[in-house]
Formats: C-alpha cells, structure tokens, sequence
C-alpha cells in the first residue's frame, strides 16, 4: 500500500462543513417567511425588554408603579398611548417593564425544565431497563395532571413569587423534554459508533455527554423554543390566578386580571397586556416550527 | 515448530441473551487460542455466535445478554474476572476493535481527527495537540492520502475505504497487542476489500499485533488468517491451522461450506450448496448440531453431541466421525470426499 494507488474521491479544499451546515440551516430557515417574522418578534421584544425600560426612565417621567388617580382607567390618548388602569397608571410604561418579567419566566423555566428534563431523558434511554421504567413512569405522573394545574399546586406549596413560578413551570417542562430526549437517546444508543466508542474505552459519562448528547441537540432545541411559549402562557396563566409576581409588579397576566374587572368600562385595560401575551407566544410558536423545519425537512410535511 | 505465547485464550465461552421467548444461547462452548503475532480468523454463517463471540471477550454485550460460562485468558488474566473499570483501561488499548460498518461507526459530529485523538486522550493522557499530531501519523499509517488535511474532515466526506482506514487508525491509536475485526470488509468493494486486508496485514507485521478476524468469508480466512476456528450454531466445530483446514478439512460441515464455493482452479458445473437451514436457537438439535444437514450423520450423531477431539498436530474437530465410537461406515462419503473413521483403521492422507 506504498503506491499512491489508493484515492477515491474525497470532497476536497471545502469550507468547514460544520459552517456549511449553519448556512444551510439559515437558508432553510429563511425560505420560511412566517417563522422569519416570528423571529424578527422576539428580537423586537428582546430588545424592548433590555432597553425599554432604560429609555422610559431615562428620556421621559413615564414610571410603571406611578400612581396617578385622577386620570384613572383613561382610554388610550397621545399621553397614554395604551390608557391607563385603575390606579391612573400609564399601560404602555407598564407592559415594556413587563416584558423582562414574561421573558425571565420563559427562558428560566424553560432552561431549568431543559437541564434537568434532558438528564433524566438521557440517562433513561442511555440504561433502559429498571432506571428507565422508573424515571419515565415519573414522568408519565407529571404528565398526567394538566400542566396549569400542577404548577398551580407547586406554586401552592412554595408560595407565590416569580422565582417559584419559574420553579413550577420548569418542573411541568420537564416531562416534554425528557420523553423527547429519552426516544432520540434510543435511536442513537444503537449506532455502531457509540459501540465503537465504547470499545476504544469510553466511560457512560464520556459517551452521554460527548457522543450522545451533541446528536440529539436539534430536538432539544426545538423543543426548547416551542417550550418556551408554553412557559410564557403559564406563567402569565399563573399571575392571572394572584399566584405569580405579586402586585404591583407589572407581569401581564397579573395586569390581565386586574383588567378584568373593568372589562366592559374600559377594556383596554385587560386588552393590551392580552394582545402582548398573545404576540410574544405566537411569536415563540412560529420561530419554534420554523427551526424544526429548518433542522429536520424531512419532518415537513 | 516452537511453541508461541498463546496471547488470547478463550475456553468454553458461554453467552446467552434473555429474550422474550426464553433464553437464547448465542455461544455456547467456544474455545480457541490465539499465539502471539498471528491471525486466527472464527468463520460461520449469520448467526453462528462469531460476532457475539468477540463481544463477549471485551464484555461489550448488549444488556440483556450474560456470559455464563467460560474463561477470557489474556495473557493469562481471565478478562471476565475484571471489574469495568478495568476493562474500560483495556478496551482501545490493549485489545481493541474494528466494526463491520464503516458508513455508522463514526460520530458524524465529530471530525476524523477528534475521534482518533479520543483513544489518545482517553489512554495515553495525550494533550490535544499531541493527539493531533499522532492522528495525523496513524492517517499516513493506515494510507489516507494527504493526512494533514483529511485529519479535519467529518466523516460524512469520506468514503466507506476510507472510513474504514479510519476506523483501523482509531482501534490501532494506542498500539493493542490484539485487534478484533469483525467482518471488516463486509460492507466494501472488492477492490477496497483486497485493499484493507492487505493494510491490516501489513500492519499486523509492523507492529507485532495478533489479529481475531471475524468473517463468513473463507476466501478472505485463506488470505488472511494463520488458524481457523469454524462456527457453528454457538460453538467452535472445528478449529485448525489455515493448511490443514483448506487441504484437508475434516468436518462434513467445513468440507460442505468449501465446496459451496466457487473455485477457479478445478473444472465446476455447478456449487452444490449445504441443504437445510441453520437450526434456530430456540430449537437445537438433541445431538450434533450439524447432524440434520449433514449427509453423514447417523444415529449417534443425531443422539448425542460430540466433544471437541483434539489430534497430533493441535487442531481439533467436533465430529463422531474421528472419535472411537463412530458407528458408521469407516470410509464416509462426504460431498465427495471421503474421509476415513478414526475407530476403522488408521487414517491415510489422501492423494490429491
């Protein structure tokens, strides 16, 4: 085998695959106009949330717990341009400081829901058997009770405040990503190359974190972005209840509510923290599908 | 003939998985010696135990199945006594593996390089850099041209030769004394077939490994493999040095796969094929497991299962036909051939 004999073609002098891959991603990602929208959203509302609130406090008198009862429960006018509640307080200052909260919930829950989903989910479909049927069976228990519920009893138990409502939501999060994680586990437990892995001495640890988990990341990461609009509506569902930020912190579900009483006087008040909310998880919903196009375009149908 | 180190020593193997439908003995009685530097290649058909066999000796069984019985010997240690972290030190080290897929048993996220260097790390606490660079020789080793830039590419855009030669590059990253390949050259060309056995060859007097070939293919145990153990529905039915096996094979069983293949150097009209089915695992036969194929058999054969017999020159057989209760004619007729019954008279080499 001295003899230069041996060269069957091989793709020669390409970019880095991997990058290859990126821009074909994006090439499919942006064919897909709705979810390009549903991106170009959540940007827009990531960015209000950072610099929202900077900008109000910093170039106008605009603050969101500032009372003012004698311009209460106003319509929307140049001075207010969402109206006011039932305290005078301006709704439009009031809903940009609340979209850190309605994002905070999102991604923290998601991400603690993520972590721990994804270990219990690997480990399950990694050691099958015993460990397997324990740790689904407690998923499939989770699963059982409808989500809002069991987060309202955890919130129940912990307390109401906005770090337990990220706890709770999380933990409903959990199961989702778990049986995702779990079935695209087995599908790749058995490719030979985790055999071969293992033959060159790999340790479990080694194997999951380093040969299984980077090949089921596209899943996760859909899961992850359609997740967070579950987690949003949650956790706004929550605030709506009086279990979530207590007032008079500006969470759009707790504005919701106290909208609610003024429904048929001054709808505004409930109507525009409610078009927020609906916004924000349309938006979610619509970049989620467009990313698991763009992943998998075999899933398209 | 001096007598080598026998490096790798297996004795009455035993592996069974736990099925839905009761217990399945995949391998069930093999034994085999593998000498220092040699090649032994375990031939049988799909399901004969040859895979699960090289399973079994770095304890890489699925979950479900259990080794049951038996002893690992290498270099005298008896690998089933080890605990996993022990083994884990000696799997990719010392006895290493190759798979019979090329196209699945690489990481597809995963460039060449990094996989190569995973053993290094792994093993020999190499850092990355180091890692690089050997991986790069281990390339140029096993003949992927231009090595410093394939070391980058992500399996995907290598060819199945080629990803194969990786895979050798991987399993020899650490210098193993044994390297098992398991059908290594199934899934290639012939041309790349030729081209692979002929690297681990080459390679295998390089660097003083003993090889485990496993295969179905006989032309490639004749290239390739200094002994021979046959397989059987789970159990070694013969086991010989490459000579005598292809000159002279005793086993109605080895003599009927022999002449189901096709030969350039005699005059064929037709293969005449081994009538019948492997017996399924559920449903052996009482007696020699061969004995509702063989044309041989007779009451004994299907009564009682015989032992391994081993003559003069160190090979062994697992046929009545060469034991001292032999019940059937002396000459026996077998595809063909005659072989002489070792209770009749003495055996007689003969012409060819």
């Amino acid at each position: 085998m001295s003899e230069e004999t041996v060269n069957p073609p091989v793709t020669t002098e390409k970019l880095n695959p991997r990058l290859e891959s990126y821009k074909q991603f994006w090439r499919r990602f942006f064919k897909n106009k709705a979810a390009v929208t549903g991106g170009v959203l959540i940007l827009l509302i990531i960015l209000m949330a950072f610099i929202g609130p900077w900008i109000l406090t910093t170039f106008t008198d605009y603050r969101p717990n500032a009372t003012d009862l004698g311009n209460k429960l106003q319509g929307p006018s140049a001075a207010h341009w969402f109206g006011t509640d039932s305290y005078g307080r301006d709704i439009f200052t009031r809903v940009i400081f609340g979209t850190r909260l309605t994002l905070y919930v999102g991604f923290f829950s998601v991400f603690i829901g993520g972590v721990v989903g994804v270990i219990f989910g690997i480990v399950s479909g990694y050691y099958g058997g015993r460990v397997d049927t324990i740790i689904m069976r407690l998923m499939d228990v989770l699963l059982a009770f409808p989500g809002i519920l069991l987060a309202l009893a955890i919130v129940a138990v912990l307390g109401g405040s906005l770090t337990n409502v990220i706890i709770a939501v999380g933990i409903f999060s959990v199961p989702a990503f778990a049986r995702v994680v779990r079935g695209s586990t087995l599908s790749v437990r058995k490719l030979e190359y985790i055999d071969a892995v293992r033959a060159l001495g790999a340790s479990d640890f080694r194997i999951i974190f380093k040969h299984i988990l980077p090949n089921i990341l596209s899943p996760i990461i859909v899961q992850a972005s359609l997740r967070i609009a579950t987690a949003i509506l949650t956790g706004a569902g929550l605030a709506f209840l009086g279990l979530g930020a207590q007032p008079p912190a500006p969470e759009w579900g707790a504005m919701l509510n106290e909208g609610r009483q003024y429904m048929y006087e001054a709808g505004h008040v409930a109507l525009f923290p409610g078009l927020m909310i609906v916004l924000v998880v349309l938006a979610f919903n619509i970049f989620g599908d467009g990313i698991r196009d763009a992943l998998d375009p075999k899933m398209r149908n | 003939m001096s007598v080598p180190e026998i490096i790798l020593e297996v004795k009455n193997l035993k592996t069974s998985f736990a099925t839905d439908s009761g217990e399945v003995r995949a391998v069930d009685g093999v034994s085999f010696k593998l000498p220092k530097g040699q090649t032994i290649g375990i031939v049988g058909e799909s399901g004969s135990g040859k895979s699960i066999t090289s399973l079994s000796i770095l304890r890489l069984l699925a979950s479900n199945g259990k080794i049951k019985e038996g002893e690992v010997l290498y270099k005298g240690q008896d690998l089933l006594k080890f605990s996993e972290d022990q083994m884990r030190k000696l799997r990719g080290n010392e006895i290493s593996m190759i798979f019979q897929e090329p196209m699945t048993s690489l990481n597809p996220v995963y460039t060449v390089g990094q996989q190569i260097g995973e053993a290094l790390m792994l093993h020999q606490n190499m850092s990355k850099k180091e890692a690089h660079i050997r991986s790069v020789e281990l390339l140029k080793l096993v003949g992927i041209p231009s090595p410093d830039k394939r070391v980058k590419n992500y399996p995907f855009e290598l060819s199945g030769g080629m990803r194969q030669r990786v895979m050798i590059a991987m399993s020899l990253a650490c210098d193993p004394e044994i390297l098992i390949a398991d059908e290594p050259t199934t899934a290639l060309d012939v041309t790349i077939q030729a081209q692979i056995l002929e690297l681990i060859k080459e390679l295998q007097d390089r660097l003083g490994m003993s090889v485990v070939f496993i295969t179905h293919d006989l032309g490639v145990v004749a290239e390739t493999c200094d002994y021979v153990a046959v397989m059987y529905a789970g159990q070694v039915v013969e086991y010989a040095d490459i000579r005598s096996l292809f000159h002279y094979p005793k086993l109605p069983y080895t003599i009927g796969l022999l002449k189901s293949l096709p030969r350039h150097d005699i005059e064929q009209d037709k293969l005449e094929p081994i009538k019948g089915n492997v017996p399924s695992p559920h449903d052996m036969p009482v007696g020699c497991r061969f004995s509702p194929r063989c044309p041989a058999a007779t009451d004994l054969c299907r009564a009682k299962m015989p032992q391994l017999e081993t003559d003069e020159k160190g090979n062994q057989v697992r046929c009545w036909i060469y034991s001292e209760e032999w019940d059937g004619e002396s000459e026996v007729n077998i595809y063909g051939e005659t072989r002489i019954a070792k209770s009749r008279g003495t055996e007689t080499v003969l012409p060819d």
